[in-house]
């Protein structure tokens, strides 16, 4: 099978929906411009014409209500939006109509609209260009929350939440856009609420999402070396979220690390082990543990998003902590040979 | 000011976003970075009608804004560099300047965001019967969000001493004015139908805005409530970034040229008197030159600060 990127996926994701389903529709600042929101929205409009794909005005709180309109109307929008931050304008629209619509109406009105957002990371991006708020959507009743990590899940999820009835929010981590995986060229569906066991073993139990999964899977290949082998739990959504997967695997390990990329408190990381300690208390071992940001916003400084965010090193320590292995100088497994601050090499910012 | 003035200070800003375009690819500026280069005049033409305690608010491209308030060179420099010696301390990087001491309140990334927080300040000065006057800079994309217009409602129902700058390049990142606006649309004459004051200039002509800027602070003082300005200008280099890009598809080439053609500081660049221009050039390289090592030789913010500051 052929290799993509993450980027491609979603570009053939919604290819795919648009041919599938003339009800669908891509719009967003940016979307039919020659950069095509990183590559992920290339050649729709040559294909689908300027009425079905549009750039829209800097208005994100009402081209949010407008895709509302139109997805009450018989249309599955696609709404695109370059950073999550640039969204956080249209918070009215989604949790006061998009989330509540087919709720207040008693159930007779659904509302297919899906939200692209693009979670920055490094180079600077800085407080209001890198937030990961999946827990901030995940507590709003009515909202589905889709944050997958690789090429083949962002294609499948993608496609799902565009013919799922009602909101979905779909996180893309911007480090994510590079990295390749199988994807079949068919169109295919993942549903929603099923997390992926990406990886067997009976030792402890790492749930994690979206770019974190990649650094986990960093971090399981050293600590199978040392003898650990790890059930490791990517999310891919995190409302509705697979706790049946996470409690059936902490009853065979009997230990949790649950990975976040977000700031620790009100986290998913805290929602998943408030469900432990209620639904698994009596297969724990040990204390389970988060790996997630301090409470503070993403500073800009190059001097200070190594020791801000979280990678595999930082996921490995707390594992051999929570097993109560003692080992020295665990940073040199993790050697990087590229900046902290940037997915790779290739790199230059500056967005 | 005399307009030798006002063409050295946008020679400076020039020649500041020039230096950081040129060592941008020396990696050590990691962030985005939005350059003024083409739309000093703007900046240049309000600040210096502005005294040191009235106020500035801005947007992520605000660096021409910050060095015309009076702000810090080596503060600035040193905040893209992502030192602790940066005007906010390396946290917030080209999109968040703040130099309370000349009065320039702050610059956000969020378009549109600072436009009510900018009348917010002009209702303390009111309350607070200062003489004073609050400033905000944005551009065309941002009189596209709904907060530009509640904004304006409400600074003309308190009657607020606030002047808002619309600064109309014509594009919102790659997306041009023709597929956000209707055609034919002036920004000045729909905010003027809203209740306010407005009028429209050249916004590459230094001496016509430092004209209208005066004027308008002049009706704000004597109580004729809060003013709008929209000038035309336009933006030379990429949207974020030190290049151009008029290779890529979503501008003519010819536009650019045409613009360029009406650059702010043509007059300079023009001036007979070579010795004078050769000294001003030759004082602000070596300024700009010093500010860039101050900042390359700074240090990071220390996880200690970062502490103080998030728990301070
Ligand atoms: C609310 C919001 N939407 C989108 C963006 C992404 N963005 C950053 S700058 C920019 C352009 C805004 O255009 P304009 O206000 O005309 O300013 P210019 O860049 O032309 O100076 C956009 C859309 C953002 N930062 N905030
Ligand atoms: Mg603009």
């Amino acid at each position: 099978m052929r290799k993509i990127t993450f980027a491609e996926a979603i570009n053939e994701a919604i290819l795919t929906a648009m041919r599938e389903s003339k009800d669908v529709i891509t719009y967003g600042l940016g979307v039919p411009d020659p950069k095509g929101v990183f590559g992920t929205t290339l050649g729709l409009q040559d294909e689908f014409g300027e009425a079905r794909v549009f750039d829209t005005p800097t208005s994100e709180n009402a081209m949010t209500g407008v895709g509302i309109g139109a997805a009450i109307n018989g249309l599955r929008p696609i709404m695109v939006h370059q950073r999550v931050d640039f969204f956080l304008l249209a918070l009215d629209q989604l949790i006061n109509n998009a989330a509540k619509w087919n709720f207040m109406f008693g159930g007779v009105c659904r509302v297919p609209i899906t939200i692209r957002l693009i979670v920055g990371h490094g180079w600077g991006q800085g407080p209001t260009h890198s937030q990961n708020l999946q827990s901030l959507f995940s507590q709003i009743p009515g909202l589905k929350v889709v944050i997958p990590t690789s090429a083949y899940d962002a294609k499948g999820l993608l496609l799902e939440s565009i013919f799922d009835d009602d909101p979905v929010i779909f996180l893309e981590h911007r480090w994510l856009y590079g990295l390749k995986s199988n994807v079949p060229k068919s169109s295919y569906r993942i549903p929603i609420g099923k997390a992926n066991l990406v990886n067997e073993g009976s030792d402890l139990t790492i749930v994690a999402l979206s770019y974190m999964t990649i650094e986990a899977i960093q971090a399981i290949k050293e600590l199978e070396k040392i003898g650990v082998n790890c059930d490791l739990i990517d999310l891919r959504s995190t409302s509705p979220l697979d706790f049946e997967l996470i409690r059936k695997s902490v009853k065979k390990t009997g230990k949790l690390i649950a990975v976040d990329s977000s700031s620790k408190s009100f986290s998913v990381a805290s929602e998943i082990i408030a469900d432990c300690a209620i639904e698994s208390y009596n297969y724990l071992q040990k204390p389970p543990r988060r790996v997630a940001l301090e409470d503070a916003p993403a500073p800009t400084s190059f001097g200070l998003t190594n020791s801000y965010y979280n990678g595999a090193l930082e996921i490995y320590n707390e594992a051999i902590g929570l097993l109560g292995i003692k080992e020295e100088n665990t940073g040199s497994k993790f050697i990087k040979e590229k900046p902290h601050d940037v997915p790779g090499e290739w790199f230059k910012g500056p967005f | 000011m005399n307009l030798s003035e006002l063409q050295a200070s946008m020679l400076r800003i020039r020649l500041v976003e020039e230096s950081i375009a040129n060592k941008y690819s020396e990696q050590k500026m990691r962030c985005p970075t939005h350059l003024s280069i083409g739309q000093e005049a703007i900046a240049v033409g309000v600040c210096s009608n502005l005294t040191n305690e009235d106020q500035v608010l801005s947007s992520h491209r605000a660096h021409a804004h910050y060095l015309a308030k009076g702000g810090c060179l080596n503060s600035m420099l040193a905040e893209i560099y992502g030192k602790v010696t940066g005007c906010s301390k390396g946290m917030g990087g080209s999109m968040h300047l703040i130099d309370k001491s000349v009065g320039f309140m702050g610059s956000t990334a969020i378009v549109g965001n600072t436009i009510p927080v900018a009348v917010g300040s002009a209702l303390a000065m009111k309350i607070q019967e200062k003489k004073l006057i609050s400033c905000v800079f944005f551009g065309d994309g941002a009189t596209e969000e709904g907060v530009f217009y509640e904004s304006i409602n409400f600074a003309i129902i308190h009657n607020l001493p606030v002047l808002f700058i619309c600064e109309n390049n014509l594009y919102s990142v790659y997306s041009g004015l023709e597929v956000r606006q209707p055609k034919g649309r002036k920004i000045f004459e729909m905010v003027r139908a809203f209740g306010i004051e407005s009028s429209h200039g050249d916004g590459n002509n230094v001496q016509q805005v430092s004209d209208y800027v005066e004027l308008a602070r002049d009706k704000i003082l004597s109580g004729n409530g809060p003013q709008f300005l929209e000038f035309d200008t336009y933006r030379w280099r990429e949207h974020c970034g030190p290049n151009y890009d008029n290779d890529i598809g979503y501008r003519e080439e010819e536009e650019f040229l045409e613009w360029k053609k009406k650059d702010p500081l043509k007059d300079i660049f023009e001036n007979k008197d070579l010795d004078l221009v050769k000294v001003l050039f030759n004082k602000f390289n070596a300024e700009i030159q010093q500010a860039h090592h101050f900042a390359d030789n700074s240090e990071f913010p220390s996880d200690k600060d970062f502490q103080q500051i998030i728990n301070s």
